[in-house]
């Protein structure tokens, strides 16, 4: 599934890396524990998180995720989104909250960070 | 022929820094065209310990030393020290408090996040006399820079 049409789905809003929304993902890992993140199989997956420390953009960078979606409209500190931008990675902010969220991502066939749906 | 050895300083509480050093490492070794799936294995050993430094430890530094058959990642801090180093490697446990838990961290994952993806690991502690991690990862065909 290409970034774009996450965006679609989730009627969201890019913050960083319009020119990426070709980007294709197909997993989905939703947490506010990076620990989970880290210990996941994160590779290229996009990270649906409540959290918008500087350190959701760390663990996704180590981690090799694809793309930061945060929910519930939020919108991180600008420090943040510069960060994401210098390391070109993209960030979408979803109007809906983490339930909704996943729901419309798990209708789209994404599945989990362990391949199941 | 002696490996090449990188050190990044480590500050203890600084959260707006915290896993600098770690990126750094993983920005060498892209540089040095590792296997993408090694250098995922490092960098997020060196941010966990990295993390554990920052929250838990004292300032310190991540090092690595690159040899032909071997990487090794240390995090080294003079903080506090593990009192139990065999309850610290145990999934789940955790002294972490409610700051760092808000921050996504806490989950008493980290030491066994770095023992699964590091072909060894060497944690070395005493209470009051800091805390020293080693990791080696054996260079395997494959991840050698093309």
């Amino acid at each position: 599934m290409k970034l774009s049409e996450i965006v679609e789905v989730l009627g969201a809003r890019v913050l960083v890396g319009e020119d990426q929304m070709d980007k294709e993902v197909n997993t989905c890992g939703a947490s506010d524990l990076m620990s989970d993140i880290l210990a996941g199989l994160s590779e290229g997956c996009i990270l649906l998180t409540g959290l918008t420390t500087v350190q959701v953009i760390r663990t996704a960078m180590v981690a090799s995720v694809g793309a930061v979606v945060f929910v519930r409209g939020k919108k991180p500190p600008q420090e943040v989104i510069d960060l994401a931008k210098a390391q070109n990675l993209p960030l979408i902010s979803s109007p809906y909250s983490m339930f909704v969220s996943c729901g419309r991502l798990h209708d789209c066939n994404l599945t989990g960070l362990d391949g199941n749906r | 022929m002696a490996g090449l050895v990188k050190s990044f300083n480590i500050k203890a509480r600084d959260f707006n820094h915290a896993g600098e050093a770690s990126i750094s490492v993983q920005s060498l070794l892209k540089s040095m065209n590792y296997n993408p799936k090694l250098i995922r294995r490092i960098a997020i050993c060196g941010y966990e310990g990295e993390m554990n430094a920052v929250m838990h430890g004292g300032d310190g530094f991540l090092r690595i030393e690159i040899d032909s058959d071997k990487l090794v990642l240390e995090v080294s801090d003079s903080g506090q020290g593990i009192e139990d180093i065999e309850l610290a490697m145990q999934a789940g446990y955790s002294t972490a408090n409610d700051d760092y838990r808000e921050m996504g961290f806490g989950a008493g994952m980290g030491l066994p996040n770095m023992k699964k993806n590091a072909d060894q690991i060497i944690v070395e502690s005493e209470k009051g006399q800091g805390t020293q991690v080693r990791m080696i990862f054996f260079i395997k065909e494959g991840d050698m820079p093309a």
